[in-house]
């Protein structure tokens, strides 16, 4: 990972290559916070609008959140990227134990 | 390669946050860090979600009754948006543009800043409005402690990220700060994520009943 940069002989060559694939990757950026703007107002418009049943909202709300979150880690925060496979299972225990504790929190408890 | 060592563009790490060993270290924890903060919001979500409109009797106002679409949108596309200047910031650093990246550091902080003004006229809004306080009911102690609990984080990354770009203003990028300023990103998309179910999750879940 550190000396990515180091296999040309030319580091001017390697750089234009660099610069090149980096704008590219800023490009999927910028079409993935498309994407999560438009899911988002999705969202907002399906809760907006009166003729949708309160049964097919909330699942799909919550679908799109997740989506919404997978798009977030995945490229904003690189997770798609290689060397991050610790830090799924870091991410994955969290959410996990999150999901058992939500899971638990809304159906055996009474108050 | 050491933290101090002078760049040029075509000798500056293609991953300067990874760098380092002081760098991969601080990447590793971090992520850990997140791991836990997951665990925490997910706790409060569950409280939440337990104590939803738990009321003592009907003189108090429900989720359904204080919520309202047009201010959570607003919010929400300036926090998505500062998630997206924040990615152009490292796109900066990867590129060795320390002023660039400055800049676009400054926008999400402002965009930030505007989320969190929102977010205290809203708070005012209910407890002025609707007497919907931290104590006036369960509800108004689950709904201030998950949302207030994203807010102080909104409030701690925006401190972070401006002692970072005050901080290193004359210094520039070296391999000594930018995983300071990686990980800084990194938490920033993280209140982003967090972010995403609470509007979901609390207004738009609470407005639909």
């Amino acid at each position: 990972m550190a000396n990515d940069q180091s296999n040309s002989a030319n580091p001017n060559v390697n750089l234009k290559y660099r610069r090149k694939k980096n704008a590219e990757e800023m490009k999927h950026q910028v079409i993935t916070f498309t994407l999560m703007i438009f899911f988002t107002l999705l969202a907002f418009l399906a809760v907006a609008y009166d003729g949708f049943s309160h049964w097919f909202i909330v699942p799909f709300i919550l679908l799109l959140a997740a989506v919404q979150v997978a798009f977030q880690l995945y490229y904003f925060m690189h997770m798609k990227h290689r060397g991050h496979n610790t830090i799924a299972l870091f991410m994955y225990s969290g959410a996990l134990v999150g999901a058992i504790t939500i899971l638990t929190f809304i159906t055996i408890t009474w108050i | 390669m050491h933290a101090e060592e002078k760049f040029t563009d075509a000798t500056w790490p293609a991953s300067p946050e990874t760098a380092t060993l002081e760098g991969k270290n601080k990447f590793l924890g971090f992520w850990l860090f997140l791991g836990g903060e997951t665990v925490l919001f997910a706790s409060l979500f569950a409280t939440y979600l337990a104590l939803k409109d738990k009321v003592p009797d009907s003189s108090h106002k429900l989720a359904k009754d204080i919520f309202e679409l047009p201010l959570t949108f607003v919010a929400t596309m300036l926090l998505l948006t500062s998630s997206l200047t924040s990615v152009y910031a490292m796109y900066h650093m990867k590129n060795n543009h320390f002023q660039k990246m400055q800049a676009w550091l400054l926008i999400t902080v402002l965009l930030g800043a505007a989320f969190l003004g929102l977010e205290v006229y809203e708070f005012n809004h209910y407890v002025h409005e609707f007497k919907h306080t931290f104590t006036s009911s369960a509800f108004g102690s689950a709904f201030y402690t998950l949302v207030g609990f994203h807010g102080a984080h909104v409030a701690v990354g925006l401190a972070w990220i401006l002692t970072l770009m005050l901080r290193n203003a004359k210094r520039g990028l070296n391999l000594y700060n930018a995983p300071k300023f990686y990980v800084a990103s990194l938490y920033w998309h993280f209140i982003d994520v967090v972010w995403v179910f609470i509007f979901t999750v609390v207004y738009l879940m609470g407005m639909v009943g």
